[in-house]
């Protein structure tokens, strides 16, 4: 490994380092979080519920880049492609299977996990900024290969595919907009969950042991080529979730809204948010939503420049993110209490 | 009290009087969200950022426009209130835009959102909010489907039918050519080359030696025409954006192939595309259009010029007159004034449909003579004219008729 990739690596701290309190939030915050994703739909309008709901799909995107990168140590810039593999594998299962929306998505989990399994495979022989630009090509070749003639029939080629929003079941009288806010929710939650336990069980530890020194790991009987693939997989999958997820929100995919911009974006989402810090996904994910609209606001002609000196702010001040904010605020909050 | 009555019953006949008149005014004015007495709200979504950037000038140009309807005491006395917002190009974001716009800032409509991709990302919801999707900035031709559709009109003439001009132009001179195909793999790229495949019919699989894509990522298209080149064709059909076009003008002439070429419209400017590979290297090539490329030196002392002119001289300083697009911009803006006006004092998104499916021969500043802007209930294509002209010297000579295209959505 180069001395740029490790100096990357140890400036991410090992989350089980880090005090358990700190690594996520502490119970009080995560429940006040929770309470205020469950209750602010209900006094925003229709279009600040969709608002919402893309903050916890592209949550969940950067929930999947922190574990493979934050967890695991490896980088991609190619998680864009994985999106959009679960984006189509749910509009091609509902409009054209007919499949209920709700199956669709851990079908298009597991097909982005076995993707990124295999990918995982050549991926094992590269490792930091060589790794970054083969999941890079990854990103540039999708939208391509999405408007195929081959696949046309399925993907609608460069026309794309349009979606139909479900109701909420069960006669529930919401919108559609706020149903899909909460089952969102619901599965952001078990996501996030899972997530938190993978990274502190053996297979969570395997992989930050890799991240931390492979060949230490290897020593100690991680087997590192399976662990190595397999933080792919679920990253993938997981990214195939939010993309189906983003498909039924968005009621629409098309190879533009799949991009290199997306995978830098959501790479973008993960550094803001903390690297290896999964609360911090959310404020990354905010991040890359809510502040280009600030940056076009403050000018229209100028919104990537402004977004940039935004950005170069953030990283600037915050090196760490908002996991370095978070820590800042307890380590006040604490001295208070003691004052 | 014979007096006394007589008042009261003036007055009461006064006040039956006021009471009519009253709500005779209240039945003429009727507002639909987005509208008041006093201001228009118009939405829109533009790439200011992003891939088709370039493309944001149409934005900057129609907001232009609207300062200067404003500046002038607006639309029956109604300020426009133009509230333009970036997408990027991406749909997904165009999506939470559009929501913005009819959630958020409650606009009457949405005017001349660019680019197919996101354009067909909003049209369901559109439609189910029944807010119009009013002169989509796009070429595709699913725009033409007021069956399916109702809320969504298409503006310019579309790439189908402008290449089926083409074809039609070619079965009649050039019954025996061979055609090579160079296109942007995109929907645009793709729409062109079925258009001229249903022109050709059943005379395209034997015309047509090569065909031939390229990326819009591709820094130079001098290898494929290369490989075009090597096939043989003596037609070459080209469609590509203005840079690509540029190279490809200037890379035939350097290996010295010689084909009739047939260029696209969207790269018919000379300012951007002919000047820049040069007027010797661009003689003879044919194309079509149905606005007055601002250019082109034949217009200089043409009316609508000049009042575009003064337009930009006034409002938009800072534009690139080379620029197609603002020409472009500058026409529709006019498309949705006309629509405004035609509405009086029933603002509803119903009574905008009604009115935008309800132009005759209207002429905005900036098109070619003779082409006009036309819809019916049945016809949301309102720009469907087009005529061809062939390059010469440093102008395009139009000649023929005013042809148009019939390609339904």
């Amino acid at each position: 490994m180069s001395a740029a990739t490790e100096d990357a690596v140890t400036e991410a701290p090992a989350v089980e380092a880090v005090p358990k309190r700190a690594m996520t939030l502490g119970l009080g915050t995560s429940l006040a979080v929770l309470a205020a994703l469950v209750i602010a739909p209900l006094f925003v309008k229709n279009f600040i519920i969709f608002q919402m709901t893309m903050l916890l799909i592209y949550a969940l995107a950067v929930l999947a880049l922190n574990i493979l990168t934050g967890g695991s140590g490896q980088f991609s810039l190619g998680q864009s492609a994985f999106y959009a593999v679960g984006a189509y594998t749910s509009a091609i299962l509902m409009e054209h299977v007919g499949m209920n929306y709700a199956l669709t998505l851990p079908i298009a989990g597991i097909i982005c996990f076995a993707f990124g399994f295999v990918f995982g495979q050549p991926a094992l022989r590269l490792s930091g900024v060589y790794l970054a630009l083969a999941t890079f090509a990854l990103a540039v070749a999708m939208p391509q290969l999405l408007k195929l003639g081959f696949f046309e029939h399925w993907t609608g080629g460069v026309q794309g595919l349009v979606v139909t929003k479900p109701d909420a079941p069960f006669g529930l009288k919401m919108s559609q907009d706020m149903w899909l806010y909460y089952f969102t929710l619901a599965i952001s939650i078990g996501i996030y969950v899972a997530s938190v336990n993978l990274l502190r069980s053996r297979s969570g530890r395997a992989f930050m042991a890799i991240r931390d020194n492979e060949i230490a790991a290897s020593a100690m009987g991680v087997n590192v080529a399976l662990y190595k693939t397999l933080a792919f997989g679920v990253s993938a999958g997981i990214t195939g979730i939010a993309g189906g997820l983003g498909a039924i929100a968005v009621q629409f995919v098309a190879p533009d809204g799949y991009t290199i911009t997306l995978a830098i974006s959501l790479f973008l989402g993960m550094v803001v948010g903390g690297v290896g810090w999964l609360p911090g996904s959310i404020v990354g994910s905010a991040f890359i939503i809510f502040v280009p609209n600030i940056a076009e606001s403050i000018s229209k002609g100028l919104s990537g420049a402004v977004f940039g000196v935004l950005l170069f702010i953030v990283i600037f001040l915050v090196p760490h993110g908002a996991r370095q904010v978070a820590i800042v605020a307890q380590q006040l909050i604490g001295k208070l209490r003691k004052g | 009290m014979p007096v006394l009555n007589l008042r009261l019953g003036a007055i009461s006949a006064a006040l039956a009087l006021l009471a009519i008149s009253s709500t005779s005014a209240l039945a003429q004015k009727k507002y639909d969200t987005g509208a008041t007495d006093t201001e228009i709200k118009i939405g829109n979504i533009m790439p200011y950022s992003g891939p088709a950037s370039a493309y944001g000038v149409i934005g900057k140009t129609e907001e232009a426009y609207f300062r200067k309807i404003n500046a002038e005491g607006g639309i029956n006395g109604r300020k426009i209130n133009f509230v333009s917002y970036d997408d990027a190009y991406s749909p997904p974001k165009t999506v939470e835009q559009a929501r913005k716009l009819v959630e958020s800032d409650e606009v009457l409509l949405i005017f001349n959102s660019l680019g197919t991709p996101p354009n067909s990302a909003i049209q369901k919801y559109m439609n189910q909010k029944k807010v119009p999707q009013l002169f989509v900035a796009t070429g595709a031709t699913k725009w033409n489907d007021p069956k399916e559709f109702p809320w969504t009109m298409g503006w310019q003439p579309n790439y189908q039918s402008e290449s089926q001009i083409y074809a039609k132009y070619i079965l009649k001179n050039y019954p025996n050519g061979k055609i090579a195909i160079l296109y942007q793999n995109d929907d645009y790229g793709k729409d062109y080359v079925k258009g001229l495949k249903d022109g050709l019919g059943s005379k395209a699989a034997s015309m047509i030696v090569i065909e031939d894509s390229y990326e819009v990522s591709e820094p130079t298209i001098d290898t494929h025409i290369v490989k075009l080149k090597a096939s043989g064709a003596d037609i070459f059909f080209n469609v590509t954006t203005p840079k690509f076009a540029a190279q490809a003008i200037k890379k035939n002439m350097e290996i010295g192939w010689k084909p009739v070429h047939f260029l696209n419209n969207v790269s018919a400017s000379i300012g951007s595309v002919m000047k820049p590979a040069g007027f010797e290297n661009g003689q003879g090539i044919i194309s079509s259009a149905y606005l007055k490329d601002p250019t082109d030196p034949q217009w200089k002392d043409d009316a609508a010029m000049k009042a575009w002119n003064e337009f930009l001289d006034k409002y938009y300083p800072e534009a690139n007159r080379a620029d197609g697009s603002v020409m472009y911009a500058y026409i529709v803006a006019q498309g949705l004034e006309h629509v405004l006006k035609a509405c009086g004092d029933d603002l509803t998104r119903a009574n905008v449909m009604k009115q935008a499916a309800n132009i005759k021969n209207f002429e905005p500043r900036g098109l070619l003579p003779g082409v006009k802007v036309n819809t019916s209930a049945t016809d949301f294509a309102p720009l469907s004219q087009l005529q061809l002209m062939r390059f010469k010297g440093e102008t395009w000579e139009l000649f023929g008729e005013v042809l148009s295209g019939d390609v339904g959505g």
